[in-house]
């Protein structure tokens, strides 16, 4: 008696995170892409705050490399909930000079975002930027605070993390300073599946198995599109393919899958032998600390 | 259903700790072949004999480049019973700190002990944070029985020591098992090594202890964090309490106080965006709203007229000191935050500083540093609502946070209201 399941017990801690970041910071934002674990943590946000709208804009950091089936999901889920999607566009910091595009065809865009997230968060005076980041992802996130202070260059630096106690989270900073905060940071890849069919919340069409013409590209499938050219030599294929994580088109890969459901999807994830940023991302294979060097420059 | 468990975990690489935490992670699937990979490829380049299962944890450059753990890591598992998150700690001496900050939440302590060392200082350390810190249930897990053979007489032995150590604490459900991690002795099945061994696997053990009881459902306490007013058409007048439910069982229709005002009113609803619910416990996060139109706000708390927590500005407690610049000493101020409520907190007085290997009182010390333990007075600007720690983690815990530099630079634990 008076148990509560284990998807339960963490969603009630989300919504506890949530709910403190709103009641302690003056302008918070919720990073919402259209990827699976933001769109939890954005129903998450509203179940928080129900009857009430979610009091805080969402931001979408926009590469110009998407999905176009994720950009209209977004949209569409920012209207239903009548929130103000503020995008910050990697293509006006490369067209105002704040960065400079690697020139090579199909390098990433994913490294640029950090200029941009930060400009965007000066720009708004945003001083607690919520991220879906979930600790199971990565080793480096496995050793991130929920509420992670970001100093004014917007760096991560691990050895001097606050020591975070109970449900008691220190939400203090100085000016120029923001915190990130993970409400996700307990989930795994398994959680957010399982939530998302109990839940029966909707969830971009790629994410399920369709037929898409692909190649080969360091041993991971890439889909053919505007953004990444098809290698010299490389071969095209059609096959059944689903996404697993859902970034930019240019370092997002696709795994073979018949998952049509959630519980396909809940299935395969469970028998899964290959973490989801090891299966999907060219990103992280840069090198063993790849994810933790990124953070320390202010990335997600 | 499955439900959720968290354990802290302590010991140091030499006790097989991560060892131990590979193969819960290997066995239950849980460790994925790119991350295997990763580390068997760091392993050799290192020119580790073995595969170091101790990087699959560390996930920082300074602890792969120094091979050591400086932080806490968190780690996820998973069986159909349940599913578990480990807060793996350094065994360190200089590292109490990540200790505290794993035990806090945890509802179990896995303490590891090399059968050929037997207890060590380091484990009555963390035998005693693990029960400052009330957590409801430690194990101790005997390892590297196959070093001594699987000797019977080894482990009872350093039962027996542990248990008499153990008679100085506060330990409400304190369970031995002898394992080899590296051979999976007694770790997820049964070990025909150990016939003597009557008990179960570690993994067993872990899936079935009973944790329901460990919450305290009896006082009613409602922190109020969030005040929810949508001032919309369909919701004009709501005004509704959001908060997560830190003790006892709040019902529809139930009288309630609110402090600091003392004003009562009844439980009108218990609401969540999937619809109203009769009841709300531990850890639950709901929203109530009143029959009658209080002036309550964000620091207030609910509960129950006849059943009240403690309301005051003097507050006894024990004290961990995590920050490395500055002391905690008599005549300091901090900033504090309890529940839902931020104040400032004066230090009156430094009774003792605890030595945590030998559980010596020092009444003559004037400070604390970083990872010392002491009890403290403080007297606080507004009045805090609190209970004993060891009735109720929830409200009887506090952080203290550094008004400079706005780190977070103490724990507490509650004790009483002085004398």
């Amino acid at each position: 008696m008076h148990q509560l399941t284990h998807l339960a017990a963490i969603e009630a801690e989300s919504i506890h995170v949530i709910r403190e970041v709103a009641a302690e910071f003056e302008r918070p934002v919720l990073l919402f892409s259209g990827g699976k674990d933001s769109i939890v943590m954005l129903r998450l946000a509203e179940k928080a705050f129900w009857p009430a709208p979610i009091p805080f804009p969402v931001m979408h950091v926009d590469t110009g490399h998407n999905f176009p089936e994720v950009i209209d999901f977004r949209d569409r889920r920012v209207a239903e909930l009548g929130v103000t999607l503020v995008v910050a566009s990697v293509q006006t910091s490369i067209d105002t000079g704040r960065v400079r595009e690697d020139a090579r065809p199909g390098s990433s865009r994913n490294r640029l975002q950090t200029t941009t997230l930060l400009d965007a968060i000066a720009e708004h005076r945003f001083d607690a930027v919520f991220g879906g980041a979930r600790r199971d992802e990565e080793k480096a996130r496995a050793k991130e605070r929920v509420f992670s202070l970001r100093d004014e260059f917007g760096q991560w630096d691990p050895k001097r993390q606050r020591p975070e106690l109970w449900n008691l989270y220190n939400g203090r900073h100085r000016p120029g300073e923001h915190m990130r905060v993970f409400p996700l940071s307990n989930w795994t890849e398994l959680d957010i599946w399982q939530y998302i069919g109990d839940e029966k919340i909707e969830v971009p069409s790629i994410y399920f198995a369709h037929r898409r013409e692909v190649f080969r590209h360091d041993g991971m499938l890439m889909a053919v599109g505007p953004y990444l050219p098809t290698p010299e030599g490389a071969e095209v294929f059609e096959t059944t393919v689903r996404y697993r994580t859902v970034g930019d088109m240019t370092c997002t890969a696709a795994v073979e899958s018949a998952a049509t459901t959630v519980a396909d999807i809940v299935d395969e994830v469970a028998a899964s032998r290959i973490t989801e940023r090891g299966a999907t991302r060219a990103d992280d294979k840069f090198s063993e600390a790849a994810m933790e060097d990124r953070k320390r420059e202010g990335y997600f | 259903m499955t439900e959720l468990l968290r354990f802290a975990t302590a010991g140091s690489v030499d006790d097989g700790k991560s060892t131990l935490i590979g193969r819960l992670l290997y066995d239950s699937k849980a460790i994925f072949e790119d991350q295997l990979e990763a580390v068997e490829r760091t392993s050799r380049s290192r020119g580790d004999e073995q595969v170091n299962l101790a990087l699959l944890t560390d996930g920082l450059r300074a602890e792969r480049e120094q091979g050591i753990t400086i932080d806490v890591a968190y780690r996820y598992f998973a069986t159909p019973r349940r599913k578990f998150i480990i807060a793996d700690t350094p065994g360190h001496v200089q590292y109490t700190r990540n200790m505290v900050t794993g035990a806090s939440t945890a509802d179990l302590a896995l303490v590891l002990i090399d059968a050929r060392k037997g207890v060590l200082e380091q484990s009555r350390r963390h035998a005693f944070i693990a029960s400052l810190l009330r957590i409801p249930h430690l194990v101790l897990c005997v390892n590297k029985m196959d070093l001594v053979g699987h000797d019977q007489d080894v482990f009872e032995a350093i039962k027996a020591e542990f248990r008499e150590f153990a008679t100085r604490l506060d330990v409400a459900d304190l369970t031995f098992i002898p394992i080899s991690a590296l051979h999976g002795d007694n770790v997820v099945d049964r070990s025909p090594n150990m016939p003597w061994y009557e008990g179960t696997s570690l993994l067993h053990h872990l899936e079935e202890v009973h944790i329901a009881s460990d919450r305290n459902l009896i006082d009613c306490r409602f922190p109020v964090q969030y005040v929810i007013r949508p001032r919309s058409d369909a919701f004009h007048d709501y005004r509704g309490y959001a908060g997560t439910v830190a003790g006892g069982v709040f019902k529809r229709g139930d009288d309630v106080v609110v402090l600091p005002s003392g004003f009562s009113s009844r439980i009108r609803s218990i609401d969540t965006f999937d619809g109203p619910v009769e009841e709300a416990f531990p850890p639950m996060s709901v929203t109530l709203t009143l029959e009658d139109d209080l002036d309550v706000s964000r620091g207030d708390m609910i509960c129950r007229p006849h059943n009240r927590p403690v309301a005051g500005q003097d507050v006894e407690a024990m004290v961990c000191w995590l920050d490395e610049q500055a002391a905690l000493t008599p005549g300091g101020k901090l900033g504090i935050k309890q529940t839902t409520r931020s104040a400032r907190a004066l230090v009156k007085d430094l009774r003792y500083r605890l030595d945590v290997n030998t559980l010596h009182r020092d009444e003559a010390a004037t400070s604390l540093t970083l990872n010392e333990i002491g009890r403290v007075t403080l007297r606080t600007t507004v009045p805090l609502f609190y209970d004993e720690y060891r009735r109720n983690r929830a409200t009887g815990s506090f952080i203290l946070v550094d008004e400079h530099t706005q780190h977070t630079v103490g724990a507490g634990m509650i004790l009483s209201a002085p004398d």
